[in-house]
């Protein structure tokens, strides 16, 4: 045996090992996405699962070849020859065009789902605007009329926290809340604000990212699937208190949701605006 | 083509201490001052992530030890949740710039450009000196805003403004930002110089027949990683003029009426996503500035201990230029979720997903030299082949980030981390390992020791692996990154803390593992087996030269170059390696395979590679 093959067969080992770790934990989910909540979330859910089968077909295969030539072609006696071999056209042509053509196709579906994710919000859809401080999120309804009052960082104030236009007739009737409350099942859209810094409206069992961008609307929209209390993790660096900056949405029947948003102050009895 | 200078034209060899080895303008000394520089900025940042790890492993409780030495970071025993930010920000920093982009183009560019093109030095040796101690003051200015009041700069490695713009916004956000900020200039003005070395040495001071086509990988790949950085920094380098401006004289550039600790700011037109295209137009190109030296380092490692010619040098040529143009247009998949233009979004998931056909080509044709070779494994070959693994598993991850719907759910969680870290923190660094254990001998003229070194292999393949593996189980389940603690989230597993347990013994494991490294270093300079000039029978021209090599590398005669860098094994030859001096006459040669080989070609320019068209 030559000097130092042995770690030729430790290798092969010790990769055959990690893989099959890698293979046993995630191919039987020992640890998952949380569940889903939401109609595109089931999307992104769907394109995850292939994306992983894809990859780890790779993973395996490559790791198997490296396993195996390590193992197989290792030093083992002075006379062995290595075989002088510079490069085959036609295998490198179809291991370029393979990978070519399966990540051609994975874009199709990626940006195809993408696009729809990120399409107009159905008419029905309820908006709510989500805005993004150090350290909480808040969250305002249109109200009766059903439209959003203007928000804008210049008129935040001791008297007006939140930075609706109180000059705006919109504002007057709507409803600003620490929690996010969404009847089941309705369209959702959601436009991001932030009065600061970045942040990132983050609800992982919704699926659902944005950044709050200060100085710009986001908007994400989406249809919640089961009723639950979700996490609101904000999910962009925000400051020293970016780990407890943690908002909540309640997803419940419609009725629930009603019952629950007619209790909340409108704008102007919070800020004591008079007509 | 210029004419190479003699021993004669080369800067005099100086002769006293300081001349020498301080104000070094040889190439060489100052490969190893940027490697010892970088080195420390590496262990310095390693501790970094060692602190990290308390709070996320053992939140709440109080670790005297590491209070003690570190008193300003923590209180009552436990890290401060602003140090926490400090120790992340300046970690990504330290490791990214100082450490990875130091070493590898600022050590291995300078150690190996001037050697394997078969030239005396640099082209401007001068400047050369000038790109370290550039450097240096880079890093202290680096290291002296960990010591100002509020601490070092808080707003991560990527420095998002408002974060990073506003003094109240966060505690680091003070002089520390503004530290950060100089220091990061001062940096990409060193890798300017250092860039334009590098290239203009390539391309100018190549010996009498070493074409373009006839060079190593390692220098293909440090060429190509000099272009990207000449092109990408100075983006940086703006942005960080702007923010700074932001900063101090009160202008808009990021900023657009905030509202930071109760304060109106009235900033007005500025836009945050400004600072984001301008980060990552040089911060993803860097990844690829960090990636592809390994990746020529760790071709030329396999080749050679697999006793065959590197599997279809042309496209992996091609592919390193490739990679080397596609890292431009592909910074936008770091802003999926930013609310950038979701059309802009789509155009860059298709570039992204691109640059991975020619990483995949490369793995295979490593895959295709290790077939049927015979296959040696001192330590450098072991360090290459974990390298091989680890790419393919931290490459593969990144299909699922660059896919834009996927990205919504993974973008900035452990997913993430996990995905950089394993090729960056384990690939690079295995490139860089390699790289050292293999051309130490050159270096120092002693071999390291195989059984440490073999060691430090093992217990650093599988502790990486078990550090930055578990990490994608986090990241499904949403864990965010950044997070000082994780109490508040209801939607993750109780057993998470047991995976941050694990994966902090591993770190600990890991890192211990290093003082293996550090101390195989120090014991090889003194104790080391003395090396000949060629121990690991390679072609290239640095083995031609004398271990360590002399001022000016060649002695009288410059090296004349009559064959490409991957002649092993050839049939018929008298032995398994023909180096690139020896003639055509002498050794059969397998660089053109499809048309014979008439005279050695005596020019050393790039147009010379008429058979390999």
């Amino acid at each position: 045996m030559q000097a130092g093959s042995v770690h030729g067969v430790l290798f092969a080992v010790a990769v055959l090992v990690l893989v099959g770790i890698g293979v046993v934990t995630i191919g039987d989910q020992w640890w998952w996405l949380p569940p889903v909540a939401s109609i595109h979330g089931a999307t992104i859910d769907a394109l995850f699962t292939v994306t992983l089968v894809v990859t780890g077909i790779v993973f395996i295969l490559v790791h198997l070849l490296l396993a195996y030539f390590v193992w197989r072609y290792r030093a083992r006696s002075p006379q062995q020859q290595a075989y002088f071999y510079l490069e085959n056209r036609p295998l490198e042509v179809v291991y370029t065009l393979v990978p070519a053509l399966t990540l051609t196709s994975l874009i199709a579906v990626g940006t195809r789902a993408w696009f729809r994710i990120h399409s107009s919000p159905p008419a029905e859809a309820m908006p709510v605007r989500v805005i993004g401080e150090q350290f909480a999120w808040r969250f305002q309804y249109p109200g009766a009329d059903g439209t959003l009052g203007r928000f804008h960082p210049r008129f935040i104030s001791e008297e007006n926290p939140f930075g609706l236009d109180p000059e705006d007739p919109a504002s007057h009737d709507d409803i600003i809340t620490t929690e996010l409350h969404v009847p089941l099942n309705r369209p959702v859209v959601a436009y991001i604000n932030s009065k600061d810094v970045l942040h990132s409206f983050f609800v992982p069992a919704l699926r659902v990212k944005q950044d709050a961008v200060p100085g710009m609307t986001t908007r994400f929209w989406f249809i919640p699937t089961q009723t639950g209390t979700y996490d609101i993790p904000c999910a962009e660096l925000c400051g020293q208190g970016h780990y407890i900056m943690r908002g909540q949405m309640v997803v419940e029947s419609n009725a629930a949701f009603e019952a629950w948003l007619a209790q909340q102050p409108t704008f102007s009895t919070m800020v004591g605006l008079s007509h | 083509m210029a004419t190479q200078p003699t021993a004669a034209t080369v800067h005099q060899e100086p002769t006293s201490f300081w001349r020498r080895y301080i104000f070094s303008m040889d190439h060489k000394v100052i490969a190893i001052q940027y490697m010892i520089t970088a080195g420390l900025m590496g262990i310095i940042g390693l501790v970094m992530s060692w602190l990290m790890r308390m709070p996320l492993t053992w939140p709440g409780e109080s670790i005297p030890i590491a209070a003690k030495i570190f008193p300003g970071l923590f209180e009552g025993g436990v890290l401060r949740p602003d140090a926490y930010l400090a120790m992340m920000t300046m970690h990504g920093t330290l490791m990214v710039f100082f450490f990875l982009t130091a070493i590898l183009l600022g050590g291995f560019g300078n150690l190996l450009i001037p050697l394997q093109c078969g030239a005396r030095d640099m082209a401007f040796p001068f400047v050369n000196m000038l790109s370290y101690w550039v450097f240096l003051l880079s890093c202290l200015i680096m290291l002296a805003s960990l010591f100002v009041t509020g601490g070092a700069a808080a707003a991560g490695w990527t420095a998002y403004p408002p974060l990073s713009a506003v003094a109240a916004a966060v505690p680091g956000s003070g002089l520390g930002q503004t530290l950060w900020l100089i220091a990061m200039a001062v940096f990409i003005v060193s890798s300017v110089m250092g860039g334009l070395n590098y290239i203009t040495t390539v391309l100018n001071l190549r010996t009498q027949g070493m074409s373009m086509m006839r060079l190593p990988l390692t220098v293909w790949a440090l060429f190509v990683a000099a272009i990207i950085g000449l092109l990408a920094f100075p983006a940086l380098f703006a942005g960080a003029v702007l923010l700074l401006l932001d900063r101090h004289l009160g202008t808009s550039f990021y900023l657009d009426h905030i509202v930071v600790g109760g304060q109106h700011l009235a900033r007005e037109g500025g836009n945050p996503l400004l600072w984001q295209h301008l980060f990552w137009f040089l911060g993803h190109p860097e990844v690829y500035i960090l990636i592809l030296p390994p990746m020529g380092i760790v071709s030329e490692i396999i080749a050679n201990n697999a006793r065959k010619p590197i599997f279809a040098y042309r496209a992996m040529v091609y592919s390193i230029i490739a990679i080397g143009f596609l890292s431009f247009i592909v910074w936008g998949h770091h802003m999926f979720v930013s609310g950038m233009n979701i059309w802009l979004s789509a155009a860059f998931t298709l570039t992204t997903l691109i640059i991975a056909v020619p990483s995949a080509v490369k793995t295979f044709n490593w895959l295709g030299t290790l077939w049927r070779g015979k296959l040696r494994f001192p330590t450098p070959m072991l360090f290459a082949i974990g390298f091989v693994s680890t790419f393919v598993t931290g490459g593969l991850t990144g299909i699922f980030l660059g896919n834009p719907t996927i990205d919504i759910q993974l973008h900035d969680t452990y997913f993430v981390v996990a995905h950089f870290h394993i090729v960056m923190a384990t690939s690079a660094v295995f490139g860089v390992f390699a790289g050292v254990y293999y051309w130490f001998p050159k270096m120092f003229g002693r071999l390291m020791s195989e059984r440490l070194g073999k060691l430090h292999f093992w217990l650093t393949f599988l502790g990486m692996y078990g550090i930055f593996f578990p990490m994608h189980y986090l990241g499904f389940m949403g864990m965010p990154r950044r997070y000082y603690g994780f109490g508040l989230l209801q939607y993750l597993a109780p057993d998470t803390q047991a995976i941050q347990l694990f994966i902090t013994i591993s770190a600990f494991i890991t890192g211990a593992a290093q003082l293996l490294f550090l101390y195989n270093l120090v014991w090889s300079l003194w104790r080391g087996k003395r090396a000949e000039a060629n121990p690991w029978q390679a072609n290239t021209l640095e083995w031609q030269a004398p271990s360590p090599p002399p001022h000016g590398n060649w002695g009288e005669h410059m090296p004349v170059v009559y064959r490409w860098a991957y002649d092993y094994s050839v049939p018929g030859a008298s032995q398994d390696f023909i180096p690139q001096t020896v003639p055509l006459e002498q050794e059969p040669t397998g660089e053109h395979r499809r048309a014979a080989v008439a005279a050695p070609e005596l020019s050393g320019n790039g147009e010379a590679h008429r058979n390999g068209g």
